[in-house]
């Protein structure tokens, strides 16, 4: 099977500062890929590189589309490069109220995007809307609240319904359990994980936390001071990590 | 003291007539212009009264409305004040007048293809609402990107039942520019489709100009099972007895006694005045 993303040695700087560099990797369809490191590893930095909202300083990063052309994000003009974030990419950011529209009505929220898509009829927007609502474990009659009325959590959980409604096929997370309390973290990745194998989702997920990567992820990348030290399975890295700060990492998880 | 013909000097009329042109030529897209310092406040129609100025002629017969009305104190002073400055004849008159400036209503009787209506528009961007961001809203109508909107009119829905914008109800122009029609009732919107007359927009503050050239397609939008609809009233006006022009509810007493008379004066008094011949 063809990858769906191609990284190939993507750099990238702020000025003479180093984000991320000679980052390559491969993703497939219906793969979740971890990114783990400390915090300034570059984790942030490579995903918004990848997810073509920042443009690499060097290398390339290729998107296979549905006609199984490649498509070079580099090259991609504004244009495109919106339609492809719209119609075939989501971002999940850490912060929810980030990724979310705060003024109007979680059922807006999850609407938004196939609305931009075109959809044009309220009781099926509104049908759909209370669907994902269901499907992320919100209250379906809560559809006409403010975002702002949510707890950390639901917020978060509003935000996937609203990446996740136009059935992308590439999603990118950044930190999306972070700042959110234990087995709130544990719900959210539940469902995450039946998201991720019902929709057959590809996507990339960083994070600092192992026990995400161990729950949810194949394959895991780890990251220190923008560089990948060491690359492979999830419970290979884990159960036998080779660099010594893979195995410092790993080492300092708290275990009961 | 003399002021230039209608007050502004040629140079600054010049600018605005240039991108009034460009305007026409874009229907929809708002021009950005070099507003000046007009002789009334921010918000009373410094952009309407800038377009005019830049369109007037020696044989222009002016009208002025505000609300539909020719006597309110807006449409009284912007009428006074050209008669002042470029001394063009005036009227109260649809029929008679060639150009029309206008705050938040288009006049009931129909326009003709020599005439131009100017609207005072107090915010161009529909978007604004949604996105603060100038820099985004631009790149949005760039790439037509629209569907923000609808986020408003679902929120609508979600809220009363039906979409309850009532005002300054979004409008896409020629299929292509989301565009804002000026705070006029939506009962206005269907006038704007195809009209004979060349319809001009002007915002001071915003410094953006925007036309609608005669028989353009304007669409109001709307949803598939949510269409767009006109108020309606279950009364006629109290004064000349029309079923089929915009009303005013105006309070006549302490006790809340209501009256429902025409907002377009000009179109109530002529009724009136054919009513009695």
């Amino acid at each position: 099977m063809s990858a769906l993303l191609q990284v190939r040695g993507v750099s990238r700087h702020y000025g003479p500062r180093i984000g991320c560099e000679d980052v390559s990797f491969e993703l497939h369809p219906g793969e979740l890929l971890c990114i783990v490191g400390e915090s300034g590893s570059g984790k942030s930095t490579l995903l918004n590189t990848v997810a073509a909202q920042l443009s690499p300083t060097a290398g390339s990063v290729r998107y296979r589309q549905r006609n199984g052309g490649w498509l070079d994000l580099a090259a991609l003009s504004e244009a495109d490069r919106r339609r492809l974030a719209r119609e075939e990419w989501g971002f999940v950011t850490q912060n929810p109220r980030d990724g979310l529209r705060l003024n109007v009505s979680a059922g807006a929220n999850v609407a938004e995007r196939l609305m931009a898509l075109g959809m044009r009829n309220y009781s099926q927007l509104r049908a759909i809307a209370r669907g994902w609502l269901e499907r992320v474990e919100i209250d379906p009659s809560r559809i006409d609240d403010a975002p702002t009325s949510f707890s950390g959590g639901m917020q978060q959980r509003l935000q996937i319904a609203r990446t996740l409604v136009t059935q992308p096929r590439l999603v990118f997370m950044d930190e999306p359990t972070a700042g959110l309390d234990v087995s709130v973290q544990a719900r959210i990745l539940d469902l995450l994980r039946r998201l991720v194998n019902e929709l057959g989702l590809a996507a990339v997920m960083v994070t600092h936390d192992l026990a995400v990567a161990r729950l949810l992820a194949a394959r895991t990348l780890v990251m220190q001071g923008g560089r990948v030290v060491e690359t492979g399975l999830t419970d290979q890295i884990l159960d036998d990590p080779q660099h010594p700060y893979t195995q410092l990492l790993v080492s300092s998880v708290l275990t009961t | 003291m003399t002021y230039n013909f209608a007050f502004l000097d040629e140079d600054t009329k010049r600018m605005l007539r240039r991108a009034l042109l460009k305007a026409v030529a874009i229907p929809g897209y708002q021009v950005p212009f070099g507003s000046r310092e007009m002789p009334l406040p921010y918000g009373w129609g410094t952009g309407g009264i800038q377009v005019t100025a830049a369109l007037l002629g020696p044989d222009d017969v002016l009208k002025v409305i505000d609300q539909g009305a020719d006597d309110t104190t807006n449409a009284v002073n912007i009428r006074r004040f050209f008669s002042r400055v470029a001394a063009v004849a005036t009227t109260e008159h649809t029929a008679e007048a060639t150009l029309i400036q206008t705050r938040h209503r288009i006049p009931e009787t129909s326009l003709r293809e020599d005439q131009i209506l100017v609207f005072q528009v107090p915010e161009p961007e529909p978007l604004r609402t949604l996105e603060p961001r100038e820099a985004e809203t631009r790149t949005l109508h760039a790439l037509a990107d629209y569907g923000l909107m609808h986020v408003k009119l679902y929120e609508d829905i979600a809220q009363y039942g039906h979409i309850a914008t009532s005002y300054d109800y979004p409008v896409l122009v020629d299929g292509r520019f989301l565009t804002s029609p000026s705070p006029i009732p939506k009962f206005d919107n269907p006038k704007l489709d195809r009209s004979p007359a060349l319809m001009l927009f002007g915002a001071g503050r915003e410094k953006r100009l925007y036309a609608i050239p005669p028989y353009t397609h304007v669409e109001s939008l709307a949803f598939d099972d949510h269409p767009f609809e006109i108020q309606r009233w279950e009364h006629q006006c109290e004064l000349c007895g029309s079923g089929e022009s915009y009303l005013d509810e105006v309070i006549v007493d302490d006790r809340g006694t209501r009256m429902f008379v025409c907002s377009d004066t000009d179109f109530c008094s002529g009724r009136r005045a054919e009513a009695q011949a």
